[in-house]
């Protein structure tokens, strides 16, 4: 299993009392699945998503990455594990404004220390992948939204991760767009990159072919289902 | 549209990427470096409104210690032209029947006294009799007005006098009483301007000198006088050539230099010398002392003195603006830190730990203050070098303040960046990233 987690809760203090975000969730997902987490806001998803992407640490259970007992690790060997392990793709693309593409997918290498030469091959080599090899040197600026969000994509990729961890990555896209950024997801899966993809959206879940509900910081319901191709939805829909 | 040709394309080849060699973890010190002069050539205007804090208390710590060493070193230069471990004999204010006659309006001392004293006192190296006198002196068809110091040889040693070139003459030329003179090199410039005056005939009073010898140069001492603008002869010469003074007066002096033998206590042998002056004058118990004895590298002491209490007083306020340059490099790091909180979100989750993130806006603000620092030392010894040209200040660049002040800029930057670069490190990515 690429994920296992059993009983996993986080509390947050608030006020006198605790905030239950996210209570008892147990679930496990293979490597190269495509996995959607639904739920509206205060769900208890987007909690979910920070301790599988051990941005945060539970409150109770345990959750093992890759085999690894990760929910007790040390500030900095979470922060080596998201380096080699999770790649992230947020709703608003988080790229530093003032460096071009490139710098932008290389930018998660310096903190593994990679030679220059290699970062640059490698940082290139991601951004042909997502089909921007011409825009290497372009800003975020001077780059469409579809663009950027891919300039994120090729940053996620480039350290080579097992799971991509999505927070809503076509919510700040126009329908065509985002159905382009889906496109490369289950692209991606078929070469057998593990995402997990937080939506509010019943049309983007479909994309994955395993969907978990979430409300009131519990899961409730894990679905298995054969997803709707993207890409062939490109064709029919703009062509 | 240029989206549709590149959705196919994206679709073709998307494989993972193979896995990353194991590099060493953490963000390098260059790496750190680059992404530092990145952040500050983001924001140029407020980077260097910023370091311009530190920029001026660097200059101003350089310009000030320059100014403040040069005083001191002209200070010292002048304790050296007066002569070291040197005490001078003046008369005392003598009163005649009630009426004061002012301080050594009357001679009271005596060429034999001069000689008496290095063989009464131990602790006297040399001492030697003086007695000036303006007089007009000529050189063919030149002439200058200057002082004519009558005095022994030892009166050479007793001023630290050097040769420019020729010689001094010696104690039988001083008491056969020949015409010789040695001239300062004042009356040189104005008597023989660029000519050798070796050899060379003065007339002062109608009478002929030959010139053996031209002093080295002292310049003024410290009350202004110009040491150089003096003709020196044999004290003998001077009684019969030039003074002519009255018999009474025959052998008098109006000032005795007297140098002490190096370790010395010089109190002491003040005190000694008061004692020989009452003893030889036979002066009363009750009476004041005859001789007033002045030490004048105490004099000069008292300004090197003076001025280091002011070099240092301008060294704090120099050091005030150190500082308050350092809250300037704070206040823009925290703002810089509140800025960058979705950026610092972003590289936490992408795998920079705390120290990655520490490291990198600590350094900032150490390149910040650093670089205020550099362009401050640039322009403090611009500015130290003006004022030696345009105010004739004598300066003198201490290259260990300048070394002192840019280590304390940089250490500045440490100081005064570590709290926002530790606030940056501890930020919580979730809240990083959704900050808005």
């Amino acid at each position: 299993m690429l994920i296992e987690t059993e009983g996993l809760t986080r509390h947050y203090p608030s006020g006198e009392g605790v905030v239950a975000a996210l209570e008892d969730v147990s679930v496990s997902m293979a490597p190269g699945e495509f996995v959607a987490a639904m739920g509206p806001s205060g769900s208890g998803k987007s909690t979910f998503l920070n301790l599988i992407g051990c941005l945060d640490r539970p409150t109770r259970g345990r959750y093992r990455l890759a085999g690894e007992e990760v929910a007790r690790l040390s500030t900095n060997r979470l922060a080596a594990v998201r380096g080699e392990k999770i790649g992230f793709v947020f709703q608003s693309f988080h790229l530093l404004p003032r460096a071009d593409a490139l710098a932008n997918v290389e930018m998660p290498m310096l903190y593994r220390g990679i030679p220059r030469r290699i970062r640059r091959e490698r940082a290139a080599e991601a951004l042909a992948r997502v089909g921007l090899e011409s825009r290497m040197h372009h800003t975020p600026s001077q780059l469409s939204g579809g663009q950027q969000q891919r300039v994120a994509i090729a940053r996620a990729l480039v350290n080579g991760p097992e799971l991509l961890l999505a927070d809503e990555p076509t919510g700040a896209l126009d329908s065509r767009t985002g159905l382009e950024i889906m496109a490369l997801f289950q692209a991606l899966n078929r070469a057998g990159v593990a995402i997990l993809c937080v939506t509010h959206d019943a049309d983007v879940a479909a994309f994955a072919g395993r969907t978990l509900r979430f409300r009131d910081g519990r899961m409730f319901e894990d679905t298995r289902y054969p997803p709707v191709d993207a890409a062939a939805m490109l064709k029919q829909s703009f062509s | 549209m240029n989206a549709p040709a590149e959705a196919p394309r994206a679709l073709e080849a998307p494989r993972p990427l193979p896995p990353l060699p194991r590099g060493r973890a953490g963000l390098s010190l260059g790496q750190a470096m680059l992404a530092a002069l990145a952040a500050l050539a983001a924001n140029k205007l407020r980077a260097a409104l910023t370091a311009l804090g530190i920029f001026i208390g660097v200059a101003a710590v350089i310009v000030t210690v320059a100014v403040g060493a040069g005083a001191r070193q002209q200070v010292l230069a002048q304790i050296q032209s007066l002569g070291a471990n040197l005490l001078v004999v003046w008369g005392a204010n003598v009163r005649m029947g009630g009426v004061s006659l002012g301080a050594g309006q009357r001679p009271n001392m005596s060429w034999d006294d001069a000689q008496a004293i290095p063989r009464e006192i131990a602790a006297v190296q040399v001492a030697a009799g003086t007695i000036r006198q303006q007089q007009q002196v000529v050189a063919g068809n030149q002439n200058w007005a200057t002082t004519v110091i009558a005095t022994d040889p030892d009166w050479f040693v007793a001023h630290d006098w050097t040769l420019e070139e020729g010689r001094f003459f010696t104690a039988e030329e001083a008491m056969a009483g020949r015409k010789l003179v040695l001239l300062g090199q004042t009356v040189v410039q104005n008597l023989f301007g660029e000519e050798n005056p070796i050899g060379r005939e003065v007339r002062i009073r109608a009478t002929p000198f030959e010139v053996i010898g031209v002093l080295g140069r002292k310049g003024q001492n410290p009350m202004g006088q110009d040491q150089d603008d003096a003709v020196v002869m044999p004290y003998w010469t001077a009684r019969r050539s030039v003074m002519g003074a009255s018999r009474a007066f025959a052998r008098a002096v109006s000032t005795i230099s007297v140098k002490v033998h190096e370790g010395e206590d010089m109190a002491a042998v003040e005190e000694e010398l008061r004692q020989f002056f009452r003893q030889r004058h036979r002066v009363a118990a009750n009476e004041p002392d005859t001789v007033q004895i002045r030490n004048l590298s105490e004099i000069a002491a008292t300004r090197d003195a003076s001025a280091r209490t002011l070099s240092l007083l301008l060294a704090a306020v120099a050091a005030v603006s150190l500082l308050v340059g350092g809250i300037g490099v704070m206040n823009i790091m925290l703002v810089s830190v509140t800025e960058r909180t979705r950026e610092i979100g972003l590289r936490l989750a992408v795998g920079a730990r705390p120290a990655d993130i520490l490291r990198q806006f600590l350094l900032e603000a150490v390149l910040l203050a650093l670089l205020g620092g550099a362009v401050g030392v640039v322009a403090g010894i611009g500015l130290a070098h003006g004022l030696a040209g345009a105010a004739g200040w004598p300066v003198l660049i201490q290259w260990d303040a300048v070394a002192l002040a840019v280590a304390v800029s940089g250490l500045t930057g440490l100081f005064f960046g570590y709290w926002p670069a530790r606030r940056a490190a501890k930020l919580d990515p979730i809240a990083a990233l959704r900050f808005e």
